[in-house]
């Protein structure tokens, strides 16, 4: 269906106004409505995809660009795959992906360092590195937002060596 | 025994319309999304894996405390009438209905009686956990979801990352997985055309708004679904409390709009609800659309005390049983549009003549 405003583009909103006493629906392309100053939640939602789809995309297409050129080597998954469905393959495609993930996370939540329930399930010892790496990375994200700095810079210190810890 | 019998009324606890700002909120929705560590993401998983996905899920959920009394659907063991029955009322998403070719292999829904507290399973996340009350219960509603989160996070071993936290199918929804939901009716806003300014003001706040249907659905009858946009970086209770805050504001905002409306055209507000209880009542022929916004008049004119003796449940209940598969369940047939939109006129002129009708102060 066409925008009723320009008759041009094809129309993603819906708007319904009240006009004299009149409710009237007015079907509207995503300009027109921005227009208006109708946001899109959807496509202010899929906005920083499309463009870390075309980011991750071009990694793909340019291996010098330092992006993992290599499908995820869990599930396959590429990063034409995921440029094309907007879909992540498997939990292994956020560590293979990270770098770029990063600058995307980073666009749609304004963060990449998740600071809420810490998963200590089956599998997850209650202390293992993996919670303990968590909880220091939240108590540091939250040094950072009341402005502790003394505090976050000792965290970011103890951050560090448990990450080299980790990785040996 | 067809699924829609074996629902019965479950899942519609929050029609009854009471509780806290339930004049103008009707629902509250938690719903947070987790993975299976070890399988591919559902979307990219074969139906081998599905199976043996939803062969875990439905072991921990005979033994999860939160579910002992649950229901438990395999989509394409139900009819796609009984699918979009789910829809519609809000339990399933369109993705677990599915298309011409029907839904999802190994998908499915839990459901339990209290709260609708349960799950979706292989649908774009390996779980989506979620609850559905009535009125603006956030902290209720996360509460129950956090503890069936818990008590399944014993016996599944979910997605999880140091930095990104719950790791998902889609980076929109990575960290908490949260989407915390509040279904409101603002005509006050409408009718004063200030609803622009305040969905812009909301998509400012780190929150988006959509239809009656959730996400891609148009807004029907003046009601909107305000929901948290980011899910990384905010623990769940702060984003369940900023989106608490400022569902605060909104309801203020349109409780302000209604009393201007009220003073400055007392005459043709009342016309207005008393047109829409005019044409619900004797309609011959009602469309869904028009009957959303014939009901969101009476519903103004309720809660200014314009009408009386209509209940806030009828309104709510026609809202769900006079959609198609409701409809279409109930006349135990498919019925084309002409024959749906007769049939919703009878269901909602029955409905407020057993709810004893309007009746002026």
């Amino acid at each position: 269906m066409q925008c009723d405003h320009c008759g041009e583009r094809e129309a993603e909103i819906q708007l319904t106004e009240i006009e004299d006493g009149e409710m009237k629906t007015l079907r509207l392309c995503n300009l027109c409505a921005a227009e208006r100053g109708l946001a899109n939640p959807v496509a202010a939602g899929t906005a920083p995809l499309a463009d870390f789809l075309a980011q991750i995309g071009k990694s793909v297409d340019e291996p010098s660009s330092g992006g993992p050129a290599e499908p995820c080597p869990y599930c396959g998954t590429t990063g034409s795959d995921f440029r094309r469905s907007g879909r992540l393959g498997c939990p292994q495609c956020y560590p293979h992906f990270e770098r770029q993930l990063r600058g995307l996370l980073r666009r749609i939540h304004g963060s990449t360092q998740h600071v809420g329930k810490i998963c200590i399930g089956e599998g997850l010892e209650e202390d293992s590195q993996v919670t303990r790496l968590a909880d220091l990375k939240r108590r540091l994200q939250r040094a950072i937002d009341s402005e502790d700095f003394e505090s976050a810079a000792n965290l970011r210190d103890e951050i560090r060596a448990l990450e080299v810890e980790y990785a040996e | 025994m067809s699924a829609a019998d074996r629902v019965g009324e479950r899942g519609l606890r929050w029609l009854i319309g009471e509780g806290h700002d339930s004049e103008i909120v009707l629902s509250t929705r938690v719903r947070i999304a987790r993975n299976l560590q070890g399988f591919t993401f559902a979307s990219r998983a074969t139906p081998d894996e599905r199976q043996r996905v939803e062969a875990r899920v439905r072991e921990a959920v005979e033994v999860v405390p939160s579910l002992s009394e649950a229901l438990f659907f395999e989509m394409s063991e139900l009819e796609r009438l009984d699918r979009e029955l789910l829809l519609e009322r809000h339990l399933v998403s369109h993705d677990l209905v599915g298309d011409g070719e029907g839904p999802p292999p190994h998908s499915g829904l839990v459901l339990s009686e209290e709260d609708a507290l349960g799950m979706m399973f292989n649908e774009e996340d390996h779980l989506r956990l979620q609850t559905l009350v009535n009125g603006l219960q956030l902290e209720r509603a996360w509460e129950r979801v956090d503890q069936l989160d818990e008590e399944l996070s014993q016996r599944l071993p979910f997605a999880f990352h140091h930095e990104f936290g719950f790791l998902t199918s889609c980076p929109t929804n990575a960290g908490t997985g949260l989407r915390a939901s509040v279904l409101i009716h603002l005509p006050g806003l409408v009718l004063t055309k200030e609803i622009n300014q305040v969905l812009q003001g909301i998509s400012q706040v780190g929150l988006t708004f959509r239809g009656f249907y959730g996400e891609g659905s148009e807004v029907v009858g003046n009601f909107f679904q305000v929901s948290n946009q980011t899910t990384l970086g905010k623990s769940e209770a702060e984003l369940v409390d900023h989106l608490g805050k400022i569902v605060g504001k909104v309801i203020e905002y349109e409780k302000r709009a209604r009393s201007v409306l009220l003073r400055e055209a007392p005459a043709v507000l009342e016309d207005k609800v008393w047109r829409a209880y005019g044409i619900l009542r004797h309609a011959r022929s009602l469309a869904f659309d028009e009957m959303m916004n014939l009901l969101s008049g009476v519903r103004l004119g309720l809660s200014l005390k314009l009408i009386r003796g209509v209940r806030v449940e009828t309104l709510n209940r026609i809202m769900i049983f006079a959609q198609q598969a409701h409809l279409q369940r109930a006349a135990g047939r498919t019925l084309d549009e002409i024959e749906t939109d007769v049939r919703r006129a009878s269901y909602v002129r029955e409905q407020l003549a057993s709810g004893a009708g309007g009746r002026q102060e």
